[in-house]
C-alpha cells in the first residue's frame, strides 16, 4: 500500500462517490406516490375480529393505519337490583352508580351507608362482618384498612357488550347437569347469555 | 392639626342642621329622590357584580382549590347545561338574607388581606374549618340554597332511583332531615371526616 498512492487515493475517491449517490438517492423525493387523505375513521364497535379469530380488546378490529370511532361510553347500570353472584365468595357487584364518590383518606362515601352504624338509615346492606376483621381475624372497631377501598372488589356493571364471552358455569349447574358414563371430562358448555354469565370483573 | 379637623366638622355639622336657605323643599325632595335611584342602582349592581362566579374566582383562593373540584362535579356540567355558580349555594337569593351574609362575607375580605388561605397547604388546613360553617349555615336555614332549585314537592320519586327515592322519602319526606344531612361534599372535596356525624 506504501508504494501505490494511485489505488488508495482511487479507492477512498469510489467510495466517496458510493457514499454522495447514496445520500443523493435517500434524499430524492418520491414520484409516484400522492400524499394519502386521512382516512374515514371506521367503527370501532367490532371487537371480535372474526378472521384472525382473535379478541383485539385495543384496537377492536381497526387496522393500525385507520382511525377508529371510539365506541360509546358505557352507561352504569342504577336500576338498585342486587345481581346473583356468579360463585359462592365472589365480591358482589355494585346495583347503582357511583359517580364521584370520595374514597380516600379523609371519607367514605360508600360507608356513608354500609357502615354498620349508618345500614340502616339508608335501608342499605352493611359490610360484611368479615371486613372489620384484620388478616390475623382478630376484629376491629371500624372498617379494617385492608377492606377501605371498595372498588378493589366491589365494581358497577355497565351495559358495555362483553369483551370476552364467558363460559363459566357455577356449581349448581354444574351438579344440575346429568353425568355423562362416555367421558370423564364435562361436555362442551352451551353458551349463555352473556350478561348472566360473564364474571363481573370482564365487564367493568 | 385636630383642632382644624374638628374645626371643619363643626362647620359641616352646621350647615347639615341648620335649615335650608337657597333651595326649595319641592327641588330637594325631587333630588333627593333622583339622588336615591342612582345610589340604590350603583349599589345594588355593585353588590351583584360580586355575586358572579368571575368575581369568585377571580381570587386564587377559590380558583385553585373549591372551583377545580367543583368542575368534575354535576352541578358544573350536566346532561340539560343548568349550572350552579357559586352564588347560588353559597348566597340567599332573598335579599334580606343576602345582605345578612354578605355582611359576614366582609371577613372573608379580612381573610383575602391577611392571606389566611393564601397557599394549598393553609387551605387544607382551614378546610374543616370552613366547611363546617357552611354546613352549619345551611343546616341552620333548612338547606334553603338547596332548596331554591331542589324542591322536595316538585321531585318526582318514581323518576329516581329507587334507594334514592325510598331515602328521600323517608328523611326528607318526614322532615326529619335536611339536605345537607346526607349531601355532604357534593361540590367540593371533603376534609377528614372522622368524628363529623354524616347521613
Amino acid at each position: 500500500m506504501r508504494n501505490k498512492p494511485w489505488k488508495t487515493i482511487g479507492l477512498a475517491l469510489l467510495l466517496v462517490l458510493v457514499f454522495a449517490a447514496g445520500w443523493k438517492i435517500g434524499h430524492a423525493p418520491r414520484t409516484g406516490i400522492a400524499p394519502k387523505a386521512p382516512p374515514m375513521p371506521v367503527d370501532a364497535r367490532a371487537i371480535f375480529v372474526p378472521e384472525s379469530g382473535q379478541i383485539d380488546g385495543l384496537r377492536r378490529g381497526v387496522p393500525v393505519d385507520q382511525e377508529g370511532h371510539p365506541p360509546p361510553i358505557a352507561r352504569v347500570e342504577n336500576a338498585d337490583l342486587k345481581r346473583v353472584r356468579a360463585y359462592p365468595m365472589q365480591p358482589p357487584t355494585i346495583p347503582h352508580a357511583i359517580d364521584g364518590y370520595q374514597v380516600d383518606k379523609n371519607s367514605n362515601r360508600c360507608l356513608l351507608c354500609h357502615a354498620r352504624a349508618n345500614a340502616a338509615t339508608f335501608q342499605a346492606p352493611p359490610v360484611s362482618v368479615t371486613h372489620y376483621m384484620d388478616r390475623d381475624d382478630q376484629f376491629l372497631a371500624t372498617i379494617s384498612p385492608r377492606r377501605y377501598f371498595c372498588n378493589q372488589c366491589h365494581v358497577v356493571q355497565t351495559d358495555a357488550p362483553v369483551l370476552v364471552a364467558s363460559q363459566f358455569r357455577d356449581i349448581d349447574s354444574v351438579m344440575a347437569q346429568p353425568a355423562t358414563p362416555a367421558s370423564a371430562s364435562p361436555g362442551p358448555a352451551e353458551p349463555r347469555q352473556p350478561s348472566s354469565a360473564a364474571p363481573p370483573a370482564a365487564k367493568e | 392639626m385636630w383642632s382644624w379637623a374638628k374645626r371643619q366638622l363643626l362647620g359641616f355639622w352646621r350647615i347639615l342642621r341648620r335649615p335650608s336657605r337657597h333651595y326649595s323643599l319641592g327641588f330637594l325632595t325631587v333630588a333627593g329622590f333622583v339622588v336615591g335611584i342612582l345610589f340604590w342602582g350603583g349599589f345594588n349592581t355593585a353588590l351583584e357584580a360580586t355575586n358572579t362566579e368571575t368575581f369568585c374566582t377571580s381570587c386564587h383562593e377559590m380558583r385553585d382549590n373549591v372551583f377545580q373540584e367543583l368542575k368534575s362535579t354535576i352541578h358544573y356540567t350536566n346532561r340539560s347545561g343548568v349550572r350552579a355558580t357559586c352564588p347560588d349555594c353559597h348566597v340567599p337569593h332573598n335579599w334580606t338574607d343576602k345582605i345578612a351574609r354578605k355582611m359576614q362575607a366582609s371577613k372573608e375580605v379580612w381573610g383575602k388581606i391577611f392571606g389566611t388561605i393564601n397557599t394549598r397547604e393553609k387551605f387544607l388546613d382551614e378546610r374543616l374549618i370552613l366547611a363546617n360553617h357552611e354546613w352549619q349555615r345551611l343546616k341552620a336555614n333548612d338547606s334553603l340554597e338547596c332548596r331554591n332549585c331542589h324542591n322536595y314537592d316538585s321531585m318526582d320519586l318514581t323518576r329516581q332511583a329507587s334507594r334514592a327515592a325510598q331515602v328521600h322519602k323517608l328523611w326528607l319526606g318526614s322532615g326529619e332531615k335536611t339536605c345537607i344531612d346526607c349531601h355532604k361534599g357534593i361540590a367540593h372535596r371533603l376534609p377528614d371526616m372522622t368524628e363529623i356525624p354524616q347521613g
